[in-house]
């Protein structure tokens, strides 16, 4: 009895991801990330690189609209850090109190500065396509952050012949329908790292995509130690309940 | 409440004297006498009513940061899982407390199907069940819809259209439910006014459906009633803790997906804002809904025209009653079942026939989470073919042809008889 019941439980999870995984199949890379795994933690110095990555890359063609500059702290930057990393950019404000709208320098309070005013605006210097926002990409596609590496490394020049590219269109591996409207984003060598770290095309995918997985959870790590201490917790209060569950029926035969 | 519980403590005297909630607590939650030989399978109702708690705790809570506006509802989901104090906390465990709470009441409700527990004299108390299921059903629905994702905008677009396979009033409904001529920002607000209503209304539900249990108490897994203490014992301490055992296990559970894999059972495009101008390629609904999704796609274009050679319904208002009626051949249950003996354990063939529904039902959950074609759609009318057989056909000719295993005289009897 105790059997089947495990059994059918099993196949009903069995069911459960093979239900979520159906759908076109397309092998992802997979990429051992530090932030997987019930302890796992991101990396610091890889989220500055990868906000280095998306800064000089990403963001001409991609909005971050869920974070703020002040969001940057828990990447190990300094209040002054932030300060200047938003002054980089200018923002909208007003009415003053002539009524007029002017622009100042952002300040750590301010939402990321998108690259287009619009969607339109977006679509008219791409061809057409949106660039999606990235703040919550790698919750938005199945396996995501696997998903999102393979975006950037999935480029090649050597076209498949079944494969008939639409104009403006860039052949991507691991693209639905294998063509995509972003141009390659990365080659190598596209940034020079303020860590001096080697800007290899798999180091910058690795990076910008450890970048937007901390954007897309910036919970992440509390959420994981918190859960840790509830799971111990309710662990040892399990084996105390069991205890006295055991004493209250000792004298009872059932 | 023939007699009243005397209290030491004077206040508490003077209220129950006057209002005898104490008594009530002390006759329904203290002494209440409990089959002695529940197994752990009778911990399922308990664990129902904490998670129905949880979710009108946490949901007040998130109702406090959320903004049901379409152009704003899906950020102010996202400023509570970031600027908000433990926001993220708050919004993961009332999305996987609805989960959870639907595992916990599935598993409750297949615990009554084995051990007949819908048999008279607890008929009310089953019926209750099922309109506790469906509001569950109607409540969650409509919550899914709130953060505005594009499942939640396209499940609520492909289910609400439902309703316009009814005959000549069906458009004019769907237009009325809306509030214009799409899914749109008065749709969103009523879904938020409703969503926020029903658990209250389930709350009073369960209050009723707890009512009529403690009219006849709990069967047993023999399924034979009580007939003396000696059967029983009381319910606390003995099931105030049997339960905390369950409850304790269940928290992990839930505790598990909540911080380590909170979007387990969702969909990643409900982490795209709505956008009413483009489809997702699948439309799929929550996993507790999958069964009945599948039933909905099961029936073949005019089959009611090919089987009595005219059509009087379309597929899709054929669809609609196979799905709603898979709900309501559960009210008719108690009839339906013609057998005598109650519990499983003594229907060598029912026993059968309930693993194979179970498995039944599996099967229409994967069928209904993959797309409608090919063999999926052969394997879903067989598979929905064998639900609405096994209430209409199995369950009454098994009360005829099965010869139960011979029923103990008492609960008390096989443990009695192990001791000589
Ligand atoms: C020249 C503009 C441009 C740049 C630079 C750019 N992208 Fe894109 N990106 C686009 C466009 C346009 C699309 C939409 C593609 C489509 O829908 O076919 C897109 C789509 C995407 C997608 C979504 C794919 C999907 O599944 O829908 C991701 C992820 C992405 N970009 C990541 C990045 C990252 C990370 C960078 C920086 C390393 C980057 N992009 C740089 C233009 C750009
Ligand atoms: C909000 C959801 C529900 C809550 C909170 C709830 C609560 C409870 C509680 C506390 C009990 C007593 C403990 C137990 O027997 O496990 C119970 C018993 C029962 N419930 Fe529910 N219930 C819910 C849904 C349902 C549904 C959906 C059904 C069936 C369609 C159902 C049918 C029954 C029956 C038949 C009993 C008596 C079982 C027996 O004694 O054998 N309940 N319920």
């Amino acid at each position: 009895m105790r059997m089947k019941v495990l059994v059918i439980a099993a196949a009903f999870l069995a069911g459960i991801s093979t239900a979520h995984a159906a759908g076109e199949k397309i092998e992802l890379p997979d990429v051992e990330w530090s932030w997987e795994g019930p302890f796992g933690t991101f990396d610091k110095a890889q989220l500055q690189r990868g906000l280095q990555v998306y800064t000089e890359v990403c963001a001409t063609c991609h909005s971050l609209n869920l974070l703020a500059y002040r969001d940057l702290a828990a990447l190990g930057y300094g209040e002054e850090e932030i300060k200047a990393y938003a002054a980089n950019y200018e923002v909208e404000d007003g009415p003053d109190d002539a009524g007029e709208m002017f622009t100042r320098v952002a300040i750590p309070s301010d939402r990321f500065l998108p690259p287009f005013p619009n969607e339109n605006a977006a679509r008219a210097s791409n061809n057409g396509a949106y660039p999606p926002d990235l703040s919550l990409m790698t919750k938005a596609r199945k396996n995501g952050a696997n998903y999102l590496y393979a975006m950037m490394i999935g480029y090649s020049d050597e076209i498949p012949e079944d494969v008939a590219l639409m104009e403006g269109m860039n052949y991507q591996k691991y693209f639905a329908g294998h063509q995509i409207a972003m141009p390659q984003p990365l080659y190598g060598d596209d940034i020079e790292y303020a860590d001096g770290t080697e800007a290899t095309l798999e180091q910058e995918a690795r990076d910008v995509t450890a970048f937007l997985a901390w954007a897309a959870e910036p919970e992440l790590e509390d959420r994981k130690s918190m859960g840790i201490k509830v799971l111990l917790f309710l662990g040892v209060l399990f084996v105390m309940v069991i205890a006295v569950k055991k004493a209250v029926w000792r004298n009872v035969k059932h | 409440m023939a007699t009243k519980t005397e209290f030491n403590n004077p206040v508490i005297r003077w209220v129950d004297e006057r209002l005898p909630v104490f008594t009530y607590l002390d006759h329904e939650y203290n002494q209440f006498p409990m089959p002695k030989n529940l197994n752990y399978w009778w911990n399922f109702g308990a664990l129902a009513s904490v998670a129905l708690v949880v979710m009108i705790l946490t949901g007040i809570m998130l109702a406090m940061q959320y903004t049901a506006h379409v152009d704003l509802a899906f950020e102010s989901v996202e400023r509570i899982m970031r600027d908000v104090n433990y926001g993220w906390l708050l919004r993961y465990i009332h999305m996987n407390g609805a989960s959870m709470f639907f595992i916990v009441v599935y598993i409750h409700l297949f615990r009554g199907l084995y051990y007949g527990s819908y048999k008279a004299p607890r008929e009310l108390l089953w019926m209750l069940g099922v309109v506790i299921i469906l509001l569950m059903m109607a409540t969650a629905f409509m919550g899914y819809v709130l953060p505005w994702g594009q499942m939640s905008f396209w499940g609520a677009t492909v289910i609400t259209n439902l309703f316009s396979a009814i005959p000549i009033v069906g458009d004019w409904i769907v237009t009325w439910l809306w509030g214009g001529f799409s899914v749109d920002n008065p749709t969103l607000n009523r879904f938020y006014a409703l969503h926020y209503l029903m658990p209250f209304v389930l709350f009073a539900v369960v209050g009723l459906h707890v009512v009529a249990l403690h009219v006849n108490g709990s069967t047993n897994p023999t399924g034979v009633e009580v007939q003396s203490p000696r059967d029983t014992v009381s319910f606390h301490p003995y099931f105030t803790a049997k339960d905390s055992v369950g409850l304790v296990a269940f928290l992990f559970v839930f505790a598990a997906f909540v911080f380590f894999a909170p979007n387990f059972f969702g969909e990643p495009d409900n982490y795209i804002k709505a956008n009413p101008l483009q489809t997702p390629p699948h439309i799929v609904p929550e996993w507790y809904f999958l069964p009945f999704y599948a039933i909905l796609r099961a029936v073949p274009d005019n089959f009611i025209g090919a089987w009595m050679g005219f059509t009087l319904i379309s597929a899709k208002l054929a669809g609609v009653i196979a799905m709603f009626g898979s709900i309501a051949v559960l009210f008719l249950l108690p009839w339906l079942d013609t057998s005598k003996v109650r519990s499983a354990r003594f229907r060598p063939w029912y026993k059968w026939f309930f693993w194979l529904f179970l498995l039944d039902c599996l099967l229409l959950g994967y069928i209904g989470s993959q797309p409608a074609e090919g063999i999926f759609i052969w394997i879903g009318r067989g598979a929905t073919a064998w639900y609405f057989a096994h209430f209409l056909v199995f369950f009454p000719l098994l009360g005829w042809f099965e010869t139960p295993k011979p029923l103990p005289t008492s609960i008390s009897e096989p443990v009695l008889k192990e001791d000589s």
